[in-house]
C-alpha cells in the first residue's frame, strides 16, 4: 500500500503514487481520462469504472468510454491520418524516438503502475516497452526498402511496389500486458503513418493512461492516437463495425468475442490482424511483418520510352 | 504532282470509309470435348458422389458445350481429407527445387498447349480469341514459371522469418479469367508448399479441367491438386467451411467476399479477398490524348468490361472534355463486336444471361437517372449474350452508373479541374483495386499515384499484368495480394523467426 498511512479508504485509493508521500502532506490524485484528438476528457457519458490493483486495493476510477466517444475517437484519427502519413518517414521515425525518451524519465511512474497491476517484473517491462519505441521508430524509413522494391515485369514498364499505410486502426491491447504488449501492437501500427483508436487493457488501464500524457508531450500530432478506457466487452464491437476504421489489431480480443469481431468486420472488408502469439519479451514478437500487416502494398506502372 | 494530290485524296477517303473485315475465325479443332467431366480428386477424374452434373454452354452461342460434375458436402469433404493426406505425405516435406521442378512442367505443357487452352476458354467465356491467345493463356504459364522459381528460395523472401506452409488451400476462383485466376492461385500456393483444392466458377469450368489433365500429366503426387466445380453458394461454401482447409483464396465479388469473410470469422482460417472495383481512369488537359484514347478503351472494353479492375469511370479535365470525348466516340465506332473465336473481333459476348441482365438493368439506371448513353451503331449476333460497347456523358457521382460495379463494356464519364479534385472523386468510392493516370508531366504521376487508394496504379498504361508484379485492392476491393514477392506472404506462416 503507498502511502502508508491510515487505515481510513481514502488512502487507500492513492495507488501508484510518483512519490511516497512524505507525512503530513495530502497526494494529488490524477484522474485517469481519455486521450482523443490531442485532449483529455472525461467520457461524454459520464461514466467510470473502478480499477483494483491486483491485490484488490482501488487504484482510480477509469473513464468508462460510450459509443459516442468512439466515434469521437475515429474521427480525430481519420482526421490526423493524412497530415501524419505525409510527414517524412525521419520524422515519424523521429517522433517515435522521442516517445521512447519521455517514457525514460517516467520509468518510476510506469513500474509503479504495473506492480500495482501486478506484473511479475515491472522494471523489465518497462524497459522492453521502451525499448520496442526505438526499435521501432528505426523502421520508419527502412519498411520500404525491404518490403518494397521493383518489379522486374516482361515488358517495358518501370514496376515498383511501396508499402502504404492502410489509414485508421483499432487496436485492443492485450489485457494482460498492459504496457509492453500495448506498445508493442502500437508502435508497428503508427511507424508507417496510420493513426490509432487504441482500447486500452481493462483491468489495468493505468500504464495506458500515462502513456497517453507521454504521447501528448511527444512531437505526436493530435489525433495519431485516441486511447479509450473502459469495458472490452462493450467497446470491441463498435470498434469492430465502425465503417471508417480500415483494419482492427485483435491481438487483445478475448476468443469468445473473435468471431463477433470478424462478422462485423466483414461490412467494410476491414483487415484483421493478430499479433504473433509468442512471448512479448522475445526476439520475434517485434517484427517488420508487424508493420506491413497494417500496411496496404500499391503497385505502380508506368512505360519506359524515349 | 496532280497525280500525288489524287494519291493523297484517295487515302484520305480510304481512310474514312467503314472498313469491311473478312471473317478470321480460329478452328476449334485443336479442342477435344469430352461429353462429360469428373471430379479431379485423388490424381484422377472419378464420379461425383453427389451423382449431379450440370451444363456448361458456350455464351455467344448458347450451345452446350459438356457435362460437368458438382461437387457434393461428400465430395467436398473427400477432396479436403484427400488435399490433406496428400499435404501430409507428399508436399510438405518435399524439396523446394522439386516443387519447383514440378510447377516448371506445368507452365511448359501450358505453353505446349496454348492454342488449345486459348480456343477452349474463348468457348467457354465468350472473351475474344485474341485476348485468350495473348493474355490469358500467356500470363497463366508465366505465373507458374515465376512462381516456380521461388519454391526453393523462400528464405531469401522473408528476411528473419522461417516460412513454413500452411496446409490446404481452398481456391475459389471467377468466370472472367478462368484460367488466369487458376494460376494466380496454384502457382504461390503450391510453390509455398501447400495442396489445393481448386472451385472453379459454375459457368466457366472447363480450362481448369484442362488444367487438370495437365497436372496429371504433370506427374504431380496425387491429391496436390483438386478440381471439384459446382456453384459458389453451395460447392464453395461447403469447401470454406471445411475443418482441413486451413487457407481460403477468393477472388469474385465484394458481396460475396463479405459473405466468406463472416462465414469464417473466428475459424482462425487465413483469407485472402480479390474483390470487386470503380477504378478511376484520369485524363489531366496535357495526356497525349491519343495514346489515353487507346488506354481508354483497354481500360473498360479489354474483356467485355468484365473485368475487377476496369477503367470504368472515367475522369477527364474539362479543358479537353469535348475532344476527347469526340475522339473516344470515334473509336467506340470502330471497334468489332461479335464471334469471339474470330480473330479481329475486339470486344466478344458476355459470359452469362445472369450478368448480361445485371448489365442491362445499371444501364438502365443510367438512363433513368439522367445520364446521357452513346452506343455505335453495330449488328449483333442474334444468339449469345451481347452488349454494345457504351458510355455514358452527364454522369454525376451520385449515379448507379458511378457507384456501383458494372462488369460489363460500359464507361461513365466525369469531369473535374484541379488534381485536388480529381484525388477526391477518384477517392470517393468503397472500392480501391486500381487507377488510371494520363499526364505527361512526371511530378504530377508521382503526386497523384501517391494520393489514389488503390492497389495499383497505371500510369500513361492501363490494364497490364505480370506475374512479377504485385495485384491486389484497397479497402472493400478486398486484402492480400497476388503475384511477386508479396504474394507468396498469404500461403505462409512467418510467425516462426530467427530474429529479428
Amino acid at each position: 500500500m503507498s502511502g502508508g498511512a491510515g487505515a481510513q479508504g481514502a488512502s487507500e485509493r492513492e495507488g501508484a503514487s510518483v512519490a511516497p508521500a512524505t507525512s503530513g502532506r495530502l497526494p494529488v490524485r490524477r484522474t485517469a481520462k481519455l486521450f482523443i484528438a490531442g485532449e483529455f476528457p472525461r467520457s461524454e457519458s459520464g461514466r467510470s469504472y473502478e480499477v483494483f490493483s491486483h491485490d484488490g486495493r482501488l487504484l482510480a476510477w477509469a473513464a468508462r468510454a460510450s459509443r459516442k466517444d468512439l466515434r469521437d475517437a475515429v474521427r480525430a484519427a481519420r482526421a490526423a491520418q493524412p497530415g501524419w502519413a505525409g510527414r517524412t518517414a525521419y520524422n515519424r521515425g523521429q517522433i517515435l524516438y522521442r516517445v521512447a525518451e519521455l517514457m525514460e524519465g517516467r520509468r518510476v511512474q510506469f513500474e509503479a503502475e504495473l506492480a500495482d497491476a501486478g506484473a511479475p517484473d515491472p522494471a523489465r517491462g518497462v524497459e522492453a516497452a521502451i525499448d520496442r519505441w526505438v526499435w521501432y521508430a528505426g523502421w520508419a524509413d527502412k519498411i520500404g526498402q525491404v518490403l518494397g522494391g521493383t518489379n522486374p515485369v516482361a515488358g517495358p514498364y518501370f514496376n515498383f511496389t511501396i508499402p502504404e499505410p492502410t489509414g485508421v486502426v483499432g487496436i485492443v491491447a492485450p489485457p494482460d500486458q498492459a504496457l509492453l504488449g500495448l506498445v508493442s501492437r502500437l508502435a508497428p501500427a503508427i511507424v508507417s503513418g496510420n493513426t490509432a483508436v487504441v482500447l486500452a487493457s481493462e483491468p489495468s488501464p493505468l500504464p495506458a493512461v500515462s502513456l497517453s500524457e507521454v504521447l501528448a508531450t511527444s512531437d505526436v500530432p493530435p489525433g495519431v492516437v485516441n486511447l479509450l478506457t473502459g469495458l472490452t466487452d462493450e467497446l470491441v464491437p463498435w470498434l469492430a463495425g465502425h465503417m471508417d476504421v480500415s483494419a482492427i489489431d485483435v491481438t487483445g480480443v478475448p476468443e469468445d468475442l473473435l468471431p463477433q469481431v470478424e462478422e462485423l468486420a466483414a461490412e467494410n472488408v476491414k483487415r484483421v490482424h493478430r499479433g504473433p502469439a509468442v512471448d512479448p519479451f522475445s526476439a520475434v514478437a517485434q517484427s517488420p511483418y508487424e508493420i506491413t500487416a497494417l500496411m496496404e502494398m500499391k503497385t505502380v506502372w508506368h512505360p519506359m520510352g524515349a | 504532282m496532280g497525280e500525288i494530290e489524287r494519291r493523297a485524296t484517295s487515302a484520305l477517303e480510304e481512310q474514312q470509309r467503314v472498313w469491311e473485315y473478312s471473317t478470321a475465325p480460329e478452328s476449334t479443332e485443336i479442342v477435344r470435348l469430352q461429353d462429360r467431366y469428373g471430379l479431379f480428386l485423388g490424381g484422377r477424374f472419378v464420379e461425383p458422389k453427389s451423382g449431379r452434373y450440370f451444363v456448361t454452354i458456350n455464351p455467344a452461342t448458347e450451345e452446350p458445350l459438356a457435362e460437368v460434375a458438382e461437387a457434393g458436402e461428400e465430395d467436398v469433404d473427400l477432396a479436403a481429407r484427400t488435399a490433406r493426406e496428400a499435404w501430409e505425405e507428399h508436399w510438405r516435406d518435399l524439396p523446394g527445387k522439386e516443387r519447383a521442378k514440378y510447377l516448371y512442367r506445368i507452365a511448359r505443357a501450358l505453353q505446349e498447349r496454348s492454342r488449345e487452352f486459348a480456343v477452349l476458354e474463348t468457348m467457354n467465356n465468350g472473351k475474344p480469341i485474341k485476348e485468350s491467345r495473348d493474355v490469358d493463356v500467356p500470363l497463366a504459364a508465366a505465373h507458374f514459371f515465376y512462381y516456380a522459381g521461388w519454391a526453393d528460395k523462400l528464405e531469401y523472401a522473408f528476411p528473419g522469418r522461417i516460412p513454413r506452409p500452411l496446409g490446404v488451400a481452398a481456391q475459389i476462383t471467377p468466370w472472367n479469367f478462368p484460367l488466369l485466376m487458376c494460376a494466380w492461385k496454384l502457382a504461390p500456393a503450391l510453390a509455398t508448399g501447400n495442396t489445393a483444392i481448386l472451385k472453379p466458377a459454375s459457368t466457366t469450368p472447363l480450362t481448369a479441367l484442362l488444367l487438370a489433365e495437365v497436372i496429371e500429366q504433370a506427374e504431380l503426387p496425387p491429391g496436390v491438386v483438386n478440381v471439384i466445380p459446382g456453384p459458389g453458394g453451395r460447392t464453395g461454401g461447403w469447401l470454406a467451411a471445411h475443418a482441413d482447409i486451413a487457407k481460403i483464396a477468393f477472388t469474385g465479388s465484394t458481396e460475396i467476399g463479405k459473405v466468406l469473410r463472416r462465414n469464417v470469422a473466428g475459424t482462425g482460417k487465413r483469407l485472402t479477398l480479390e474483390l470487386g472495383g470503380k477504378a478511376a481512369n484520369i485524363v489531366f488537359e496535357d495526356a497525349a490524348l491519343d495514346q489515353a484514347i487507346e488506354g481508354i478503351i483497354n481500360g473498360i472494353f479489354f474483356n467485355q468490361g468484365e473485368v475487377c479492375c476496369a477503367g470504368s469511370r472515367l475522369f477527364v479535365q474539362e479543358s479537353v472534355f469535348e475532344p476527347l470525348v469526340d475522339k473516344l466516340k470515334a473509336r467506340l465506332d470502330t471497334l468489332r463486336v461479335g464471334d469471339p473465336l474470330d480473330k479481329n473481333t475486339d470486344v466478344g459476348a458476355i459470359n452469362s444471361r445472369d450478368q448480361l441482365d445485371k448489365i442491362e438493368e445499371l444501364v438502365q439506371s443510367g438512363i433513368e437517372e439522367g445520364a446521357e448513353i452513346y452506343q455505335p451503331e453495330c449488328s449483333l449476333p442474334e444468339r449469345g449474350f451481347w452488349f454494345r460497347p457504351t458510355l455514358f456523358t452527364n454522369v454525376a457521382q451520385s449515379h448507379r452508373i458511378a457507384r456501383e460495379e458494372i462488369f460489363g463494356p460500359v464507361l461513365s464519364i466525369l469531369t473535374f479541374r484541379t488534381p485536388q479534385e480529381a484525388v477526391e472523386k477518384a477517392n470517393n468510392t468503397e472500392y480501391g483495386l486500381s487507377a488510371g493516370i494520363w499526364t505527361e508531366k512526371g511530378s504530377r504521376i508521382l503526386w497523384m499515384a501517391d494520393r489514389m487508394k488503390a492497389g495499383v496504379i497505371w500510369a500513361n498504361t492501363f490494364n497490364r499484368f505480370d506475374p512479377a508484379s504485385p495485384f491486389g485492392g484497397y479497402k472493400e476491393s478486398g486484402f492480400g495480394r497476388e503475384g511477386g514477392r508479396h504474394g507468396l506472404e498469404p500461403y505462409l506462416d512467418l510467425d516462426g523467426g530467427n530474429g529479428a
